[in-house]
């Protein structure tokens, strides 16, 4: 046990890291959430998409997380409301392809791009591709960040011969 | 020559992967495995494939920052491991009978870029007039296949609803 105290990094602990490491990241989140933003919205002329632009997302509230502790994040994005984005990504997604069934498609058929054709190489055009593009960018963001976040504030410790499960709050 | 470069590649990508073994250290074996990965990410940029390098620089960054995150946390340090010379002699074996086995199939595999299956060409000739995208891969993956992206989307649901719910807030003892 003494062995153990010994080796713990303070600075990982979820009370945030150093001075230097608060003010880079506060420079640096920002423009890695609007590069996120880019990689998603221009998934369908670009190079990119919904999983790429979502997962750099999430990467830019984990950053948060990781330099200034957990009290930052909650006010930006607390649990209820990552779990009611997530679901709102799925249900964007399932409502856009069931629509194409009443507009006159087939299930998952591009129906936006049949009807009203718009300008190519324009950031509004290819149909549906952009929604789904966002809807897949906010699940994927949503729940990225989740799995981070209930993994970071779970520790296993040691307790006698059995494992244990301890919430930091 | 793109493919001299794509070897050279492989060959940096083995010796950090044996290092990443080879360290006692848990966060050199970590950065070890981050330089594979970006690694990859270059040979990705070289096949012509820019959609994949980006989802895997994006994907390795977030699972090591959560990997250094966890491991850390846990205060797991080192590793410990002793290896033995038989199974180190053994993969050896396997891996000289593999390649024998396979030089036939390698020696036929078509160059990159050309022979392509006629769905590859189908999409390739009529994907943007058919979906208006621009990026092919958006056009296959989010119209021609966007049920299988659906799926996708599910499976990921899936899995983060059991992450949350096994390690929710009011978790019992």
């Amino acid at each position: 046990m003494k062995r153990e105290e010994k080796n713990r990094a303070p600075t990982t602990e979820l009370n945030g890291m150093s001075e230097i490491v608060k003010t880079v990241c506060n420079w640096i989140a920002g423009f890695i959430f609007l590069f996120g933003c880019y990689i998603t919205a221009y998934g369908h002329l670009t190079p990119g998409g919904g999983f790429a632009g979502g997962v750099i997302l999430a990467a830019s509230f984990i950053l948060i997380v990781l330099s200034f502790g957990k009290d930052k994040i909650s006010p930006l994005l607390p649990r209820k409301r990552a779990e009611m984005i997530e679901a709102a990504g799925g249900l964007i997604f399932i409502f856009t392809v069931w629509t194409a069934i009443y507009a006159g498609a087939s299930f998952c058929g591009n129906f936006i791009f049949k009807k009203w054709s718009c300008a190519n190489f324009k950031l509004l055009s290819a149909g549906f591709i952009p929604l789904l593009n966002i809807a897949i960018a906010l699940k994927v963001m949503a729940g990225l960040f989740l799995v981070f976040f209930v993994l970071s504030i779970t520790r296993v410790i040691l307790e006698g011969e059995k494992l244990k499960m301890v919430k930091e709050e | 020559m793109t493919e001299y470069i794509i070897f050279t590649f492989l060959v940096f990508m083995i010796l950090a992967a044996v290092a990443a073994l080879e360290s006692k250290d848990l966060l050199s074996s970590i950065i070890s495995i981050g330089a594979v990965g970006f690694m990859l990410s270059v040979v990705f940029l070289y096949l012509k494939a820019p959609d994949i390098a980006i989802v895997q620089v994006v994907v390795e960054i977030l699972t090591l920052i959560i990997l250094i995150r966890v491991t850390i946390s846990r205060d797991i340090r080192t590793i410990e491991d002793t290896r033995n010379f038989m199974p180190f002699a053994k993969n050896v074996i396997l891996l000289f009978v593999l390649a024998v086995l396979a030089a036939r199939a390698i020696g036929l595999l078509p160059e990159v870029g050309v022979n392509l299956s006629k769905v590859a060409q189908y999409y390739l000739l009529r994907g943007f007039e058919e979906t208006g995208a621009a990026n092919i891969v958006s056009a296959v993956i989010l119209d021609y296949r966007a049920y299988d992206t659906l799926g996708e989307a599910t499976i990921l649901f899936t899995a983060i609803l059991g992450a949350v719910v096994i390690l929710r807030r009011k978790a019992k003892e």
